[in-house]
């Protein structure tokens, strides 16, 4: 969908197939950009959106991911390849989280692999990928990547009454929809695609759609969304979300690999404390001889997830081994208020010989246009800070 | 016969968390209830197939966020989420809307009074000024202004170098701000009367004083000086009803030992040798302990609990006259739909908040003449909330239910107790006063559950109702709460404490007072303390 013909048409950005409904529901016009979309940063209020997603259920318009159809004889092997984690053990009809690398183990994106068939995959990603998934083609004979980003509309439901909300559209035995699975639907003599995934750690699911029907498929999840207090959300209340959930974000935990200038600013799955994705049972893929010497020498940096104390978020501070601050180990990549857990929470890139040591971080915070600035101690937590039962529960429950 | 370290008598929020407290610091802990749930005010029961209500108290803002996060509630199951918008109802049938927005609340008060949009924020900044003050003390024990104690002293010094880093004019200030009327208090900003109105009956909730009444300004103050997530003056709902907040304390309470029987009230506290022992309860079992802490109100303990032979001349006088006058009632309704309010704005973000049938200061004034003569207004002022419109737990989809609470109801008539008949007349005034404004409410209703201060004192415990364990007026606060000499927490009799809202800070759903007393009886008992810093100081 395209803007209204202006002077500056050249210069309006793309709209998501649901922009219709979502620009109703934009109160404050408060829009920023993803991949060439038009995309919400909030709809009423950030921290409003975000108490909708913990408490009852929201959407969040992921069309503006890209999103890749790979299919053909050697689409699995070449996927197997390309990817850090075992593709091969991913049965039909589930979905896995996935990073791929470059030859020296640097992050270039993380993105999730649908297998919607045996010889056919759905990556879905971030930034675009596409140039890097044809590399990755190299020396395969069948395997065809199609580039379904605008042909593909796709929806979050994330939250509480999630699932209540699917059964009420009509999405029969959507509760028997275990994490990671994938299921269709019948839909205005099309198919909807539900896949149990998502952003926030909780209870959730993700709508996929051909564009035409995507305010079909909007209508009807909103009527039956009326009574479990469906709300759209935006950036703002994702990232207080994913946080809480302990996921990275691109540009804010890691740096895509080929995008980055300066020598080693970008990550590796460990410094990520992604190692858990990375199978070196497999024989070969990309990235392997660097990650296994970096896991036998050990990553420069952890990721860590910091309980910081008092309530000032830690935003873009360095952390120091001392509460004097003469040793700096550290910096965080994301910090919050975290409401639902009640703790001042961050992301930090620590170094490793550091992680299970003292912490402190330098807080800047301004009163009334003055500079204050505190030292907190910092805790690092193993868990995500945010894991209710019912985002593994099945069936879910009916909040 | 065992003996417990400390039995807490009162299982409602401040209690559970004493108890909380004492146990994590390694106390042998009790705590006794006389109904069969847990809760006290803070309670949640579904008196109806799918209805959850919260039966007393029914928003929550001045919960200590430092408490919550140190017993790691939010693991134990307790969820507050703010609320937003609010729709104020006139005498006139005409409302006013407000809004969560600063820029768009500034254009809807600027289309009623342009002086009074202006002058709301020089309102909020004073208020706010006010606030942080009184918000810094809320995790503190209040000092003994009699007292040379180096203790004392400092937090007199604290006290007062708080109160001097307002400025001279401010001080000033401040000292009149307490002994005012929530009306003249807001008659200096503003001209707009429903807006003033609005405003003032902060002022009046829970207390039986009227909005020109000396002392409700600081009242107005009480209920805007908590915070959700760190926003003054926001109020939120816990997901499950208030009687979330009492199960998680409990849960937390009870992973570090504390014990919890219910279904058996205290008839007698047990004083041997002029020492707190124990408890008796009305099913005759006998408790004993080496420590009693009260969560009971100030009245209630010592003319009810306390044998008056085992107390010093001149506090059972100080007991029954300690200010706690019922002037609420509530009025819990299951609803059939989302009542839909006349002129109110067809905005979800607006119209789902509150609703407060306010009237006029005029209207407030009557409806208080009516509770001085001893009886009801036919108009009373009406503080309604739809918790089903945020809350998915509490009703069935698409189903709501709405707690009303009405200022004034007092605790005796004046034509003789109150008897189910006269209760139900009640409700109906209140059913009626809704009904106005929202015609078709009726037909909505499924069920109601009316409660006036009799109600509320026979189940909850209550004295004459009063939702604050005693008044917030000047000369029962800080030091002077619930007696003056006995604002530490510890009790006249020895080994005896109080732990509920009848003590500082007061009333409200906060866990301040549970809190500082666990505080002081660690103190004494030279345990280290388990208690947390409030996490006000950096504001």
């Amino acid at each position: 969908m395209m803007n209204k013909p202006t002077r500056f048409a050249d210069e309006q950005l793309m709209l998501s197939p649901f922009h219709e409904r979502q620009a109703e529901l934009n109160v404050r016009n408060d829009w920023s950009a993803w991949n060439g979309y038009m995309f919400a940063n909030s709809y009423y209020d950030g921290e409003y959106e975000y108490f909708c997603v913990r408490n009852l259920c929201g959407t969040y318009d992921i069309t503006p991911m890209q999103k890749y159809i790979i299919t053909g004889d050697d689409a699995e092997a070449m996927l197997d390849r390309m990817v850090t984690r075992d593709v091969t053990k991913l049965k039909e009809g589930r979905v896995t989280y996935v990073v791929w690398c470059t030859d020296e183990g640097r992050v270039i994106d993380d993105g999730t692999i649908f297998k919607l068939g045996p010889q056919k995959f759905l990556l879905t990603c971030g930034s675009p990928s596409l140039a890097w998934l044809k590399k990755s083609c190299f020396g395969y004979s069948d395997v065809h990547v199609e580039d379904m980003s605008d042909k593909l509309a796709a929806l979050s439901l994330q939250g509480p009454t999630s699932c209540e909300t699917l059964k009420t559209m009509g999405l029969d035995g959507i509760e028997t929809l275990k994490p990671f699975g994938i299921m269709q639907f019948p839909f205005k003599g099309s198919k909807l695609m539900v896949s149990r995934t998502g952003f926030t750690g909780d209870l959730g699911y993700e709508l996929w759609i051909e564009p035409d029907l995507a305010l079909d498929m909007w209508d009807s999840l909103y009527s039956a969304g009326e009574h479990y207090g469906i709300q759209p959300y935006g950036e703002m209340a994702t990232n207080m979300t994913r946080l809480e959930a302990g996921f990275i974000m691109p540009y804010m935990e890691f740096n895509e690999a080929l995008k980055t200038v300066h020598y080693q600013h970008d990550q590796t799955p460990f410094e990520l404390d992604l190692g858990w994705l990375v199978d070196f049972k497999k024989p070969r893929f990309n990235g392997r001889t660097a990650l296994l010497e970096e896991k036998e020498r050990g990553p420069k940096y952890t990721l860590c997830k910091l309980d910081i104390e008092g309530n000032k978020p830690a935003e873009e501070s360095e952390i120091y081994s001392d509460k004097g601050c003469s040793k700096k180990v550290g910096y965080v990549t994301s910090a919050i208020w975290s409401p639902i857990v009640k703790a001042n929470i961050a992301l930090a890139m620590i170094k490793t010989e550091y992680v299970n040591k003292d912490l402190w971080a330098e807080i800047y915070y301004s009163k009334e246009l003055r500079p204050y600035r505190k030292v907190a101690k910092c805790k690092v937590k193993k868990k995500p800070f945010w894991a209710p039962g019912r985002a593994k529960a099945t069936p879910p429950g009916p909040y | 016969m065992k003996r417990y370290d400390a039995v807490i008598i009162g299982a409602g929020h401040n209690g559970l968390t004493n108890a909380a407290y004492l146990a994590k610091a390694g106390l042998d802990v009790v705590v006794v209830e006389k109904n069969d749930y847990i809760g006290g005010a803070a309670v949640s029961r579904e008196l109806h197939d799918g209805f959850t209500y919260s039966n007393c108290s029914y928003v929550c803002s001045m919960m200590r966020q430092a408490i919550h996060r140190d017993l790691d509630l939010s693991n134990h199951g307790l969820m507050l989420v703010p609320y937003i918008g609010g729709i104020y109802f006139g005498d006139d049938g005409t409302c006013m809307a407000g809004y969560l927005n600063e820029e768009v609340e500034y254009n809807n008060l600027r289309a009623r009074s342009p002086h009074d949009a202006d002058a709301r924020a020089r309102f909020y900044a004073d208020l706010a000024r006010y606030a942080q003050v009184i918000r810094k003390t809320l995790m503190r024990t209040p000092p003994d202004p009699t007292s040379f104690k180096p203790r004392d002293l400092m937090e007199l010094l604290f006290l007062a170098k708080e109160f001097w880093s307002l400025g001279e004019k401010e001080i000033y200030e401040y000292v009149r701000f307490f002994t005012m009327s929530a009306k003249d208090f807001l008659d200096d900003y503003f001209e707009d009367d429903l807006l003033k109105a609005t405003l003032a009956s902060s002022g009046i909730i829970g207390t039986a004083l009227g909005v020109q009444s000396p002392g409700s300004a600081y009242i107005l103050l009480h209920h805007v000086m908590g915070d959700v997530d760190g926003n003054v003056g926001a109020w939120g709902l816990a997901r499950g009803g208030m009687g979330a907040i009492s199960k998680a304390l409990a849960s937390a309470a009870t992973n570090f030992g504390v014990e919890i029987r219910t279904g058996s009230g205290v008839s007698e506290m047990v004083v041997k040798g002029s020492k707190a022992s124990g408890v008796i309860l009305d099913n005759g079992v006998e408790i004993q302990s080496n420590i009693v802490v009260s969560n009971l109100d100030a009245k209630r303990t010592f003319t009810k609990i306390v044998n008056k032979e085992d107390l010093p001349e001149g506090i059972l006088e100080k007991a029954e006259n300690f200010k706690i006058r019922g002037s609420s009632g509530k009025v819990n309704i299951a609803l059939s739909a989302l009542p839909k309010f006349t002129d109110a704005p067809d905005n979800p973000f607006v119209n789902r908040g509150g609703q407060m049938f306010v009237g006029s200061l005029k209207t407030m004034e009557k409806a208080y003449d009516c509770w001085k003569r001893g009886t009801w207004s036919e108009d009373p002022f009406i503080e309604s909330v739809i918790p089903s419109a945020w809350d998915p737990t509490v009703a069935p989809p698409g189903q709501h239910w709405m707690s009303n609470f009405i200022q004034y109801c007092p605790a005796e008539l004046a034509d003789g107790p109150w008897t189910p008949e006269k209760r139900d007349a009640f409700g109906a005034t209140v059913i009626n006063k809704i009904e106005q404004f929202s015609p078709g409410f009726k037909d909505l209703i499924v069920h109601a559950e009316i409660r006036t201060p009799f109600e509320i004192e026979n189940e909850v415990g209550l004295t004459e109702g009063n939702i604050f364990q005693g008044e917030l007026t000047i000369d029962q606060l800080l030091f002077n709460r619930p007696f003056p000499g006995y604002a530490q927490y510890r009790m006249p009799v020895k080994n005896m404490y109080m732990c509920g809202s009848s003590t500082h800070p007061g009333g409200g759903v906060s866990s301040a007072c549970g809190a500082n007393a666990a505080r002081e009886i660690l103190r004494d008992l030279g345990k280290a303390n388990t208690v947390p810093e409030d996490d006000c100081y950096d504001e």
